[in-house]
This record gives C-alpha cells, structure tokens and sequence, in this order.
C-alpha cells in the first residue's frame, strides 16, 4: 500500500517537475535556434522566446542545403536514416523470430550449441567488429548502398533472445493442440506463434528502430557519397566548418527533425503495445 | 467408432526411465476407458502415446484396427482435450472449433454447420464471438470440449480436463461428459487422478502404478474385488484399511489362506461389542473425527498390543484405522471402541501385497 501524504506528493512532483526541465531545456534552446536567422543564433545572446525565420530555416534545411555547394538537403537524409532505420528493426524482427522458432520448437544436431553461437554475438557490437565487417561489406560491394547500411546491424541477438524468451512462456499444449488439429509447423507459425507475438514484435520494433536511426560510426564508415549520408552523420557535418561560421539555426533545425520520427514511432506504438499487452494472454 | 487396442506398449525416455512398462489391453468400440493412478504413474505418458504426442518405444497402439505408431497426431482421428484446454488465446469461440476443420480443407458450410451444432449442444451458442479470456473457466472447458466434438472423432482423448476447475463446476461437468459420450457414443480415453471421477465415468477401468496396469475391470469389480494392495488403497475414499498380518498369530481360517495382508473398508466396519463369526474386531482409541454431514469418519489408532491378541483373527501392528458410521453420532476423541467386520468383508492379500487370495 501507498500512503498518500500531501507533503510527499508536492515533494515527488517538484523532483520530476525539475528532472523534466532539465531535460527539457537543451531540446527547448534547439527548437528556439532553428526559428533564428544566423546572426541572432552565434551572437551570443539568442533570446529565449521563437524568431521569425522559422519557415525559412526549415526550408532551408529539408530541401535547399547550407550555403556550401557540398552540402545536401536534410529531406534526402531523412529518407535514407528512416530506410536505414525501417530496414534494421523490420530485418531484425524477421531473423530473430525465425532463429527463435528454430531453436525453441526444433529438435536439431548442435541446436544448443547454435543457440549459444547466437548468444556470444551479444558480446560483440559493431564497434568491435568493425575492420572486419567493413572488409565485408567493402568485397561484397555494398559500400554506399542501403544494404550495406542495413545488413550488419540486422545481425544479434538481443531479438532472438527475446522471441526465445517469449516463446518459452508459450504452453507445450498449444503446440501439441495444433499438431492434433492439423497445423504442421508453418501454420503453427503463422496461425499462432506470430499473432501471440505481436506485442513482442511492436516491444522490439520500437527499439530497434531507434537503434538504427541514432547508428553514427557505421554510416559514417560506409557512406562516402552525400546522398547516401544519414540525418545524424549530416548533423555532425554540418558543424564542421574551415573558415566560415558553423549555420547553427540549420543544424538545430535538422536535430529537431532528426528528433521527430523515433518519437513519433514511440508515441505510435506505445499505443499497440499497452493495446497487446492488455489484449494477449497465454 | 472404433476399438483402441494397446499390445505390450512400452516408453523409455533417452535418460533411460522407463515410464510405461509393458501395457496391453482392449477397450471395445464405443466404451469410456478411465486410466488412473497416482502422479507419475504413467497415465498420461500413456494417454499422448495414444494420441501420437509421444513416441513408442516398442509395443502397437491400434485405432480401429489400423496401427498408428508411426502415424501423425492429425491422422489418427482422434481429438485431445487438455487439463489447460490449450485453446488459441488470440482466435475467437468459433475459430477455435473450426481451425482444425479449416486445416482439414473441410467445406465453409459443413464447418459451420458443425461449429454451430456442437455450440447449442454446449450452451455456447451466445459466445462464439468471444475470445477464451472473455469467457469462465467452465466455459472454457466447454470450448476445449467442442473443439474435440466438431472433429467427429474416433476417439476422444481425455487428459485431466477437469482439474482445473472448482468442486462444484467439476461434478456438474462429469455428469455432462458422461452423458455427450453416451449420446455421441465415441470410444473414450480419460485420464484422471481422482479416484471418483474414475469410479462414476467408466465402462473400464485401468488402475495403474509404477508404468505397469495394476488391474483391468469395471469400477464395481475394481472397488468389490481388488487384486492387490495398491489398488485396495488407491480405490475408494476413505481408503481401505490395510494391517499386515504376523504368521505366528493369524487365526487358523485366515492363515490356511496364506494370507499376509487383511484389508477391511471403513465402511464395511461396524461398531459392536463382538466380532461376527470368523470375522475380525478392532479396538481401537478415537483419535479424530469427520463429519461430512450423511456420515462420519472415526479415525483411531489400534489399542495396545495386550488387546490386539484377543481379537481376531491375531495380532495386528500398529496403525491408524478409519471407521465409517452412518449420520452425524459419533464416540467421543479419546475414547475406546471396538469396531468389527464379518468374515465375507475381509480382503486378503499376499504378503507383497501383489496378489489378492480369494477365500
């Protein structure tokens, strides 16, 4: 039992009030410098309340680009982040499923052994593998293409121990209903297991979509055309200038718009998931 | 319709446990086999051997005159219902009958005329479009129960469906699976561990134990003359009373037997002042008391050993006993009675408790 005191509440409301302004506030100054014109923003005293050239900055940064010639509109890399992004988390979702529904439901030399080779992946990200991956992707030829952006991060294991887990907690009956009610182990997987995993699957979606939109070192690595680049390494481009001033309402506007689709898709699929969560039952 | 007929079926698991050693026996077309036994006796193991869930070491299972070991579960015309109904928590009432007439490739028409049927015949006709978490744990049971019935099967296989469910909810589902078998006249496999869902459901009856049947009959055969000690026990609440028998003491007709252990029924004992010819008398001190409203149960503990010797037919160890007595008078805790039973009430068995001698 929780004892509501008055005193407590006012306490735990103010820590949170203050907790979310901290975090709040940076994303609050961006959003106020991407409504800026150039000289408002780096003359050292950027008012706190919006400007007026809000439409032109994001017009500026989705289709136009910055004023060096080398530079690409933000709307392109926002396609390729949200391809990129779309492709990991989707890609992830198939392999790991299936990976999971082998080696839970299918009795195989070494199947064991397999679901242990899955496992020790976890320990190795793509930071750690880097050389050799970029060695493979390069000989495949991939360099530069969505493939070689997406391939390499649909590969571990958090997925598969996910749907591993998940799939444990199914009932042994449910399986040997089916086998008695004639699904063999296609329609099992598709009649059963994937309907009951829905929530899972919207569970791992959110955070593999967000793993891949914030991936910074691997496109970095692979993509050297400015047409493949994605939002976030854009974003670092665009502050690294030689001898003319960074256009800082530019790159806040490109971070605000970097920031709205991985909302949007946890706002979105929140609302699947509780809806799942308070729908499925084993 | 049709005859299940097992031929020395045996089950070892690669750990080498052997689970069922060596079971063979016909049920005939149309009658409702009741397996039961104690956890881990088999009963199960044996139940999905039937149903193709599990291998068969060595040994034929045969449905309707076709051996089925190396035949899939969806082949053998057959339908499960499982002690967790194992229903698909994401399809409705009516796609859960039907899936597996759909997986069939049956008609659309057909299958709804069949799902439709079994739903009036089970009172869920108003809920076919509900999910199996909308509904009650009877309900549930009721769908798990349809879902075999619309398959028209040669046999339902029965795997403790009932225990999930609250006393009342349990009797009144007996009743009903006794009275669809009747009327749809399926040769039935039911696997229990209740003694009284065995006794009041079957035609036939397999007590086993230990991977082995321990006896074969109808439940009135089983309960009047049971062939060893442990379906003597297992058969019948309260148990029978058991009491081991010392050579050196057993009354001359009883030891001409070579009787080595004597069971009595708590109700077959009376409380009297003499035992009746031949038959045995048990002092013995009041130690608890049930009463469960038409009758009582008298739980006392044998008086000494002086005491023991005078009754009949010898000495007797120490142990507890159980007396039943009609209604609701009962002696007091603590105090001394003597309860008897006459001779044609005894039963005796080998000393092993293996086999039961008839006298």
């Amino acid at each position: 039992m929780v004892e509501h005191r008055r005193w407590n509440d006012i306490v735990a409301y103010l820590i949170l009030t203050l907790g979310v302004l901290l975090v709040v506030f940076p994303v609050y100054v961006a959003l106020i410098a991407s409504t800026h014109d150039a000289a408002t923003v780096v003359n050292g005293n950027m008012p706190m309340t919006p400007g007026s050239h809000t439409w032109d900055n994001y017009y500026r940064a989705i289709f136009v680009g910055g004023s060096r010639a080398s530079r690409e509109p933000v709307g392109h890399m926002l396609i390729n982040s949200f391809v990129m992004a779309m492709g990991i988390a989707l890609g992830k979702i198939l392999i790991s499923i299936l990976s999971a529904y082998a080696v839970v439901y299918f009795r195989f030399p070494f199947r064991q052994t397999a679901f242990w080779i899955i496992f020790i992946t976890l320990m190795l990200p793509v930071e750690v593998r880097i050389y050799p991956t970029y060695k493979v992707i390069a000989d495949l030829k991939m360099l530069d293409s969505y493939a070689g952006l997406i391939l390499p991060l649909i590969a571990s294991a958090t997925g598969t121990l996910l749907f591993r887990q998940f799939f444990m907690t199914i009932p042994d009956e449910l399986l040997e209903a089916s086998r008695i009610d004639g699904a063999g182990p296609y329609r099992f997987f598709k009649d059963t297991l994937l309907p009951l995993s829905v929530t899972t699957m919207a569970a791992l979606f959110v955070i593999q979509f967000i793993y891949g939109w914030n991936q910074y070192l691997w496109p970095l690595l692979i993509t050297t055309q400015d047409s493949m680049q994605t939002i976030v390494t854009g974003i670092k481009k665009m502050l690294t200038t030689t001898d003319e001033l960074a256009e800082w309402q530019l790159a806040m506007a490109t971070a605000i718009l970097a920031m709205l689709p991985p909302v949007a898709v946890v706002i979105f699929m929140q609302r699947l998931f509780v809806r799942g969560l308070v729908e499925t039952e084993k | 319709m049709a005859s299940v007929t097992l031929r020395d079926v045996r089950k070892t698991y690669p750990g080498g446990f052997e689970a069922i050693k060596g079971i063979g026996f016909e049920i005939p077309d149309g009658q409702f086999c009741v397996l039961v036994g104690p956890s881990g006796c088999g009963k199960s193991t044996l139940l999905r051997m039937v149903a193709g869930l599990e291998t068969v070491t060595s040994g034929e299972v045969d449905i309707g005159g076709r051996v089925v070991n190396q035949v899939e579960p969806a082949d053998r015309d057959i339908a499960m219902v499982f002690q967790n109904y194992a229903l698909y928590p994401h399809m409705t009432v009516y796609n859960n009958m039907a899936y597996g007439l759909r997986n069939r490739g049956m008609a659309k028409d057909e299958i709804d005329t069949r799902v439709r049927e079994a739903a009036q015949t089970l009172e869920l006709a108003t809920m076919l479009d509900r999910k199996p978490r909308q509904l009650s744990g009877g309900q549930r049971q009721r769908v798990a129960m349809g879902r075999a019935i619309v398959r028209q099967p040669k046999v339902f296989l029965f795997d403790e469906p009932l225990s999930n469910l609250d006393a009342k909810l349990r009797v009144a589902m007996r009743v009903e699976i006794r009275k669809l078998q009747r009327r749809l006249k399926t040769t039935s496999i039911y696997v229990t561990h209740d003694q009284l869902e065995a006794m009041t459901l079957a035609d036939i009856l397999v007590v086993m134990n230990g991977g082995v049947v321990e006896q074969i009959g109808s439940p009135l055969d089983i309960y009047s003359k049971p062939k060893t000690t442990f379906v003597a026990s297992f058969i019948g609440a309260p148990p029978m009373n058991l009491i081991k028998l010392r050579d050196d003491a057993l009354s001359a007709s009883v030891r001409a037997t070579g009787a080595g252990i004597l069971g009595v029924r708590p109700e077959d004992l009376v409380l009297a002042d003499a035992a009746p010819d031949g038959g045995i008398a048990l002092d013995l001190t009041v130690d608890t008391i049930e009463r469960v409203g038409a009758e009582t149960y008298v739980y006392g503990s044998r008086a000494g050993r002086e005491a023991a010797v005078s009754t009949t037919p010898g000495e007797l160890p120490e142990g507890e006993m159980i007396v039943r007595i009609p209604g609701l008078e009962a002696p007091a805790i603590g105090a001394h009675i003597r309860a008897v039973a006459p001779r044609a009430k005894l039963h005796l068995f080998s000393a092993d408790g293996r086999s039961r001698i008839e006298s």
